[in-house]
């Protein structure tokens, strides 16, 4: 047992229902008790989603508990089939139904033979794996069985394109920024000359997954979801894989070189060095931004970036290599690749932490007192809380973080963006340290605005304590409505009772 | 249903399969943390749970909330540890950080499928570190949403003192106005000459502490003085209840506290409609009054009045139609409250119905659509949200209540939502917060208004 208030990554039926409902008409069914929907909230809040999440429970409830399933997650699969035409039904077991040990397998098995869709059980152990695990390992298992499908029925396409194609792998719903991600980088494939064949899972169709062999190579732009699924298609159709996370003006270049030596392996003649040069010096205006006065300021400045693998490891090394900024720490949550991290990030921060307990965090933010702190929403607060500004760069992320405008993390347009979110976190520091010592704005006492501000009225205790408990943005409204309503009325003492009279005739 | 068609003469019940989104009863913490000011609420379940409070109760997590999770690991779920020493290593921290004077243990799923004794482990832990536990089973098997507090209240019913220990009491309110510095009680002070003689009355459910402020002052202008209130302020301040006293219940989710109260500690029930919206608080206040053998004064002019001042957001809803998909057991209460203000109603879905404890709520619906002439909706119990949408999609609702799950996709095909879950959470008890409820119930409508003639009502591709 744990003692926890946060938790960074979700629990593992999470991942699975990120990958099922990012493909185009793939439902999940998860066995799960009631109020364990709560994805379906999530998916249509954050990502103010215009269509119905496409999941749903098959409840479990004490007549589960004291004799089992029985038909009802067949009936529930084969209903979902009939009512939806889905091209895959993924079953998806929750904590509670791991604890349960019914034989879900053969409910899948027995649906199946009834459907016209094909049902698979996520194969994912609560108490094993996160989200982002289950994520990558669901992905996984959906492009093996359609492979495997697609050789049973010798349809499998292996033959490569005649011009230089990709898939992309990875790009979930509520990914951080995924969606801008993902145009970005169709974006930077049309620039280099390269098709995209396949982007995977985001808003791709189960039957077009036979087609994956005939791109010439993946592209894995994060850590966390799709290098299971790269690793697979290698092994089995020699399809080579890139996994370096265009995310920076250096490694948007690494990531380039390595598509080119990769095109150039297979026959290609590739060259883009010119493209990067041109981009780097005059599209992306990170690189000028980095020899600029402004940057010039940031030059030592004390940073800690904390969040995911992919995020925290390229903001790092973008806030050392291309910024001069000091990392004092960096650190990720995804504690079972933490080798990794500390690979990556070794020579560019002073310490690397790898703990997925928030209190532990927090700690650590205090104690170097970074002037300014990249994180998710918890360091956010940490940082209101330690008047540190935070940019936030990684999940767990709330409405904000799914803005509508065009915001990509990655490719050129990307480190734009970076920059942005990185000056903007620093100078506002600035500007509060300034305004500290040259003691605020506004060094004048407020006169009041009012113009009850000389009351004749007098408020009894019990009044104005019970004005004390309502939220200060509205207190004073309705102090102004209530003194209006008992100068309308000739009420010279204000109490509790004549508070809430003025609240029902005035509505304040 | 149209109104050429004989009004059916009866309420019409119905159930479908249960397979309908809500809030899992654990979210109870949220607000009973803030309401009981002393407690602490451990809930002892899986990460499950732990993602579903911190993304349902969005920024209250970072105010560092009175709650946590025990969050269970491989080892509790195949007893490979001892159940007691965990839960007794994580209660004495908590005692260490907070010193808080009660735990409550919320019991998830997960507890009540590996049988862990939640119940018979209290108690023993309770003698040993000295801070009493209450034992809740709230858990997503059983329950939805609201009934999170009943099954809390009623496990608190038990621990309210009885006269026996009065003196003890008064003891320790002593010793709490010390620590108050003389702050005064936050019941209304009045001496009791302005009360009229009359049985003890205490209240339950939990309410915000200005709606509490409220109801208390409507029934003191009867004359009638509330005794207690459960839940209080502070555990430490949990009202006397003795055998005779008369309780009344403020929200229709309560089922197992009433019958707690009733069976176990000897209380009689005053069974009266609910005090939301202003038909339903005088209905509320007069049957308390009846009961304890007051005449109500003044009552029908003050209803009347409340009705005058909410005229502009009448003319707003007056004669639409509205749908409640059912979630938190506030349907009933609110689908009478918005036929009496003109509406039609044409379902009300509700997880869990108790006829017995919503009777005189259930018989103010039927005679309010008798006196407005509207026709009797189906109240659909365990309703199936999928059905819902079909019947929705036919019948093209004015208003449609529901979960956030539903409402974007609705929105997107050109019909008007309201997230229901905010009416557990805004103030809507009482004479007093009637506006707050049209406030909600109209928003909509009103935007509707603000953006008429765009021609972008309907947004999604194929529809």
């Amino acid at each position: 047992m744990k003692l926890a208030y946060w938790m960074y990554a979700g629990p593992a039926h999470i991942g699975t229902l990120r990958i099922a409902s990012s493909f185009k008409n793939v439902h999940g069914i998860m066995h799960a008790p009631i109020g364990d929907d709560y994805f379906n909230v999530m998916r249509s809040m954050l990502e103010r989603e215009r269509n119905f999440t496409p999941v749903t429970t098959s409840v479990v409830d004490r007549h589960v508990l004291s004799r089992g399933s029985q038909e009802k997650v067949v009936d529930n699969i084969t209903r979902k089939d009939s009512e939806e035409h889905p091209d895959l039904i993924v079953l998806t077991p929750t904590c509670t139904s791991s604890i349960l040990q019914e034989d879900l397998e053969n409910f899948v098995e027995r649906a199946s033979q009834t459907t016209v869709s094909d049902v698979i059980l996520a194969d994912v152990n609560h108490y094993r794996v996160n989200e982002l695990q289950a994520a990558d390992r669901t992905l996984e298992q959906i492009i093996q069985f359609y492979i495997a499908k697609a050789r049973k029925n010798g349809d499998l396409v292996t033959a490569k394109t005649p011009e230089p194609s990709v898939n992309i792998l990875g790009p979930t719903t509520l990914g951080f920024h995924n969606q801008h991600d993902v145009r970005e980088l169709r974006k930077l494939m049309a620039d280099l000359g390269i098709t995209i064949n396949a982007v995977i899972p985001d808003g791709a169709s189960v039957n077009d997954l036979k087609t994956l062999p005939q791109a010439w190579f993946n592209l894995v732009p994060y850590r966390e979801i799709g290098p299971l699924t790269a690793r697979y298609l290698q092994q089995e159709f020699n399809q080579p894989f890139v996994d370096i996370t265009p995310m920076g003006v250096v490694e948007t270049a690494r990531c380039i070189r390595q598509i080119q030596t990769l095109l150039n392996q297979q026959g290609a003649t590739v060259n883009y060095e010119d493209f990067i040069q041109s981009q780097t010096l005059h599209v992306s205006q990170a690189a000028w931004f980095s020899r600029s006065i402004d940057c010039q300021n940031l030059t030592g400045k004390k940073a800690v970036v904390f969040g995911d693998n992919t995020h925290a490891a390229a903001i790092t090394k973008i806030l050392s290599r291309e910024m001069g900024i000091h990392v004092a720490w960096a650190g990720t949550y995804c504690k079972y690749d933490g080798d990794w991290f500390r690979e990556q990030v070794k020579d560019f921060c002073d310490e690397v932490i790898i703990t997925d307990d928030h209190g532990a965090i927090g700690d650590a933010i205090a104690r170097v007192e970074p002037a300014a702190i990249f994180g998710t929403q918890m360091e956010r607060h940490v940082g209101k809380r330690l008047d540190t500004p935070c940019g936030v760069i990684a999940a767990p992320i709330h409405i904000q973080n799914f803005p509508i405008g065009y915001k990509p993390f990655l490719g050129y347009e990307g480190s734009n963006q970076i920059v942005d979110l990185i000056y903007n976190s620093f100078t506002l520091g600035m500007e509060d340290h300034l305004l500290e010592i040259f003691g605020g704005h506004d060094t004048k006492e407020v006169i009041h605005k009012g113009i009850s501000a000389d009351s004749d009225l007098n408020w009894t205790s019990d009044g104005l304590a019970e004005l004390n408990k309502i939220p200060g943005f509205v207190r004073s409204k309705v102090k102004r409505n209530t003194e209006k309503f008992a100068r309308e009325r000739n009420i010279s003492h204000i109490n509790v009772e004549v508070l809430y009279a003025a609240k029902e005739a005035v509505g304040a | 249903m149209t109104l050429a068609e004989a009004a059916p003469q009866a309420l019409n019940f119905d159930c479908e399969t249960g397979n309908y989104h809500t809030f899992c009863p654990i979210s109870c913490v949220a607000w009973l943390y803030q309401k009981i000011e002393d407690s602490f609420f451990l809930v002892i379940g899986t990460k499950t749970c732990g993602y579903f409070l911190q993304n349902a109760m969005g920024v209250m997590i970072f105010a560092e909330p009175r709650y946590a999770m025990a969050e269970l690991e491989e080892g509790d779920i195949s007893a490979q540890l001892n159940d007691y020493n965990e839960l007794k290593r994580l209660c004495e921290q908590i005692k260490r950080d907070r010193n808080p004077s009660v735990i409550v243990w919320i019991g998830t799923c997960t507890t009540e499928i590996i049988k862990m004794d939640l119940e018979g482990l209290a108690p023993k832990l309770e003698g040993e570190i000295g801070i009493p536990i209450v034992v809740a089973r709230a858990n997503g098997l059983d329950y939805a949403f609201t009934q999170g507090e009943d099954t809390v209240l009623a496990a608190m019913a038990a621990r309210c003192p009885t006269k026996v220990v009065e003196s003890e009491t008064e003891e320790r309110n002593a010793i709490q106005k010390l620590l108050n510095f003389g702050r005064k009680k936050d019941e209304i002070a009045a001496t009791d000459t302005e009360y009229k003689d009359h049985a003890p009355l205490v209240l339950f459910g939990s309410l915000p502490d200005p709606v509490v402020t409220q109801l208390t002052l409507e029934l003191k202008r009867q004359g009638i003085k509330v005794s207690g209130w459960l839940p209080a302020k502070r555990y430490t301040e949990l009202p006397v209840i003795e055998e005779g006293y008369y309780v009344a219940g403020v929200n229709p989710f309560l089922s197992r506290t009433a019958t707690t109260l009733m069976r176990r500690r000897k209380c009689k029930l005053i069974g009266a409609p609910f005090p939301i919206g202003p038909d339903g608080t005088r209905a509320w206040v007069e049957k308390i009054c009846t009961v304890l053998g007051i005449e109500p004064q003044g009552l029908a002019e003050r209803e009347a009045q409340i009705w005058e001042s909410l005229e502009d957001y009448l003319q707003l809803i007056r004669g639409k139609s509205v749908f409640f998909m059912g979630d938190n057991l506030l349907e009933i209460s609110l689908a009478r409250f918005l036929v009496r203000c003109g509406m039609t109603v044409q379902e009300i879905g509700i997880p869990y119905m108790d006829k017995r404890y919503q009777a005189a709520e259930l018989a103010l619906l039927e005679s309010t659509c008798n006196e407005m002439g509207s026709p009797l909706p189906t109240i659909m119990e365990k309703p199936d949200n999928y059905n819902q949408l079909q019947r929705i999609q036919d019948l093209q609702p004015n208003l449609v209540i529901t979960g956030m799950a539903h409402a974007n996709p609705l929105e997107a095909r050109g019909i008007s939502t309201k997230w229901s879950v905010e009416f557990t959470f805004a103030q809507i008890h009482g004479f007093s917060n009637a506006r707050d409820v049209l406030e909600l119930v109209t928003r909509p409508l009103r935007r509707n208004q603000a953006l008429a003639n765009l021609g972008w009502e309907k947004l999604v591709a194929d529809v």
